[in-house]
């Protein structure tokens, strides 16, 4: 057989399994959202029943709501301690690949064992909250973990926790590949260094920036294991996340159509990011 | 050094030991409370240290915790990880780098479709897929398998190491091949004698890559692998929402540790590869 017929064929699986269980699979879930199924597909229509009825449903709005709520302050807290730990790194430190070593760990970990972690150390009986109140504070409270408003939040420290490290060596790598002549240009006119950063070296790791939104954006989407893991979705659902709603009514409400109708809405928050990261990329300022 | 830049240096290191010590202790707390004992664990608070540090909640996770009913520890599940792990990254690993190298460096009309086409399929929730996988499994008769269990991690993970391969091939030299193709060498003589060899780095970041991804997955394990392939995250979870009786937080501190350490020791081994694949997908964005 001639290689270049070669390079085809070995194509062909991946091709095939991601065209059929990718793309088929989205179809798939797009039809059954047009429709009244409950344990299994069903062709009964009800055209846009779904999607209306779900709107109204308390849960999928709490659980919409903390998407942007746990996403918004997941994402700021992240990039804006990615930055400082970034560019502390990069003023010739002494044992900085000990200190990276320390700080990046935790994306090692799975959210699943991040969570579990977590939940232990604010776990009001028995991690942080008891430990300083043996210390003396009696009415110190610490109890997000079981608060409705609150819990959300401690999806947020956990996040950051796991994931600020990556955004960290991902910027830095930028801070290093910007040309020593910049600083040296800066240095030699006697701009300041913190104003070199603000005006110069930021402005120049705006596409880097974008990359890290992107990815923490994913990891918002993808939210699943982390709420399973800490609070279960509680107290209640104020913790209630879409990825977390959507395998709930597949597997365990029995509503598929319901949950097909959740995972497209999913599906189209994911593209409306993904058009406004190209936007963000596109308005890049020159340099 | 002039009195203020002192003080600036004092400052900004303090930050760093502050965010080091931030980052640093769950970890440490997960570790002091598997060494204690049940009884410890309730009557002290989680920053005392154990007074007789020992290994018995490791030797109960792993065999005789309950998870559910069933009473036999996180150690079978281990294994099934294990297995999952292995037969995952080395078939995707094995598709991928042919992909790459078919894509990169054959001139293939369309191959740039075919890398947008998995890239774009990258991007999306597993939401939106894992039902109907579910019901393709099951009509081909292999619903709760290790099949359909790796089967997805292949599927899910292919597009990102695709792309980490291609990349790499298309920084080679165009002669290479040419060269290699006037001596009449086929596709795959080349991949394997000239190619292969070349990319064991490159390889090494991928496997990093996907086996920490495989064996840190949570909820294709818990909907594709069944109760017989259940990896150790779904028990591990599991374990911690069993409560029966008293919460031994001790075993499940310990439980938890024994499931992060797999891709913690790579961590610590191989940083520079792991930090390079973490980041593949970044640098290309």
């Amino acid at each position: 057989m001639r290689p270049h017929a070669l390079a085809r064929l070995v194509l062909l699986p991946t091709i095939v399994l991601t065209v059929v269980g990718v793309y088929g699979s989205i179809l798939w879930t797009l039809n059954i959202s047009f429709t009244f199924s409950e344990m299994l597909p069903v062709n009964e229509y009800v055209g846009l029943a779904q999607y209306t009825e779900l709107l109204r449903q308390d849960r999928w709005q709490v659980a919409y709501t903390n998407l942007f709520l746990f996403g918004g302050f997941y994402i700021l807290f992240c990039l804006g301690a990615g930055l400082i730990l970034a560019i502390a790194l990069d003023q010739d430190i002494r044992g900085r690949s000990v200190l990276q070593t320390i700080l990046l760990y935790p994306i090692a970990l799975s959210f699943i064992v991040t969570g579990l972690a977590w939940r232990w150390l604010l776990n009001p009986t028995t991690g942080l909250q008891d430990f300083v109140r043996q210390l003396g504070f009696e009415d110190f409270a610490f109890d997000w973990l079981s608060n409705p408003d609150m819990a959300i939040f401690t999806l947020v420290i956990a996040g950051v926790w796991h994931s600020s490290g990556l955004m960290m060596v991902i910027i830095f790598a930028g801070l290093q590949s910007v040309d020593r002549e910049i600083w040296r240009a800066g240095q030699v006119d006697g701009i300041p260094k913190w104003q070199m950063y603000r005006s110069v070296v930021l402005p120049m790791l705006f596409p880097v920036l974008v990359t890290c939104l992107v990815l923490l954006s994913m990891n918002v989407v993808r939210s699943y294991d982390l709420v399973v893991a800490m609070t279960g979705g509680g107290p209640g659902y104020s913790t209630d996340v879409p990825a977390k709603f959507i395998v709930d009514f597949l597997f365990n409400r029995a509503n598929i159509g319901r949950a097909s109708a959740a995972a497209i809405l999913l599906l189209l928050t994911v593209i409306a990011i993904m058009g406004l990261a190209a936007l963000l990329r596109r308005q890049e300022p020159r340099t | 050094m002039t009195a203020t830049r002192r003080a600036a240096r004092i400052g900004l290191y303090s930050f760093l030991i502050l965010s080091a010590a931030f980052f640093a202790i769950p970890m440490l707390i997960i570790v002091l409370t598997s060494l204690k004992t049940a009884d410890e664990v309730r009557a002290g608070s989680i920053f005392e240290l154990p007074s007789a540090p020992g290994l018995a909640a490791y030797a109960k996770a792993w065999s005789e915790a309950c998870i559910g009913r069933s009473c036999t520890g996180i150690g079978t599940n281990f294994w099934n990880s294990v297995i999952i792990t292995l037969l995952s990254t080395s078939i995707s690993l094995l598709l991928s780098s042919l992909n790459g190298f078919a894509l990169a460096l054959w001139g293939l009309r369309r191959a740039g479709w075919v890398l947008g086409l998995l890239l774009i399929g990258a991007f999306i929730p597993y939401q939106v897929m894992i039902y109907p996988l579910v019901r393709m499994f099951a009509m081909g008769g292999m619903h709760n398998t290790l099949g359909s269990i790796v089967t997805v991690h292949v599927l899910f993970g292919l597009p990102i190491l695709t792309l980490i391969f291609h990349n790499f091939y298309l920084s080679l030299p165009p002669e290479l091949l040419k060269a290699a193709r006037v001596d009449g060498a086929g596709f795959f003589q080349i991949f394997g004698l000239i190619i292969l060899p070349m990319s064991v780095n490159v390889l090494l970041v991928a496997a990093i890559l996907s086996v920490t991804g495989v064996w840190n997955d949570y909820l294709l394990g818990l909907i594709f692998a069944g109760p017989k392939f259940q990896p150790m995250t779904v028990s591990l979870n599991g374990l911690v929402g069993t409560q029966f009786g008293v919460p031994e937080y001790n075993v499940n501190m310990a439980a938890t540790l024994l499931t992060a350490l797999p891709p913690l020791l790579l961590y610590l081994l191989a940083g520079k590869y792991f930090v390079r694949g973490v980041t593949a997908g970044a640098v290309k964005g």
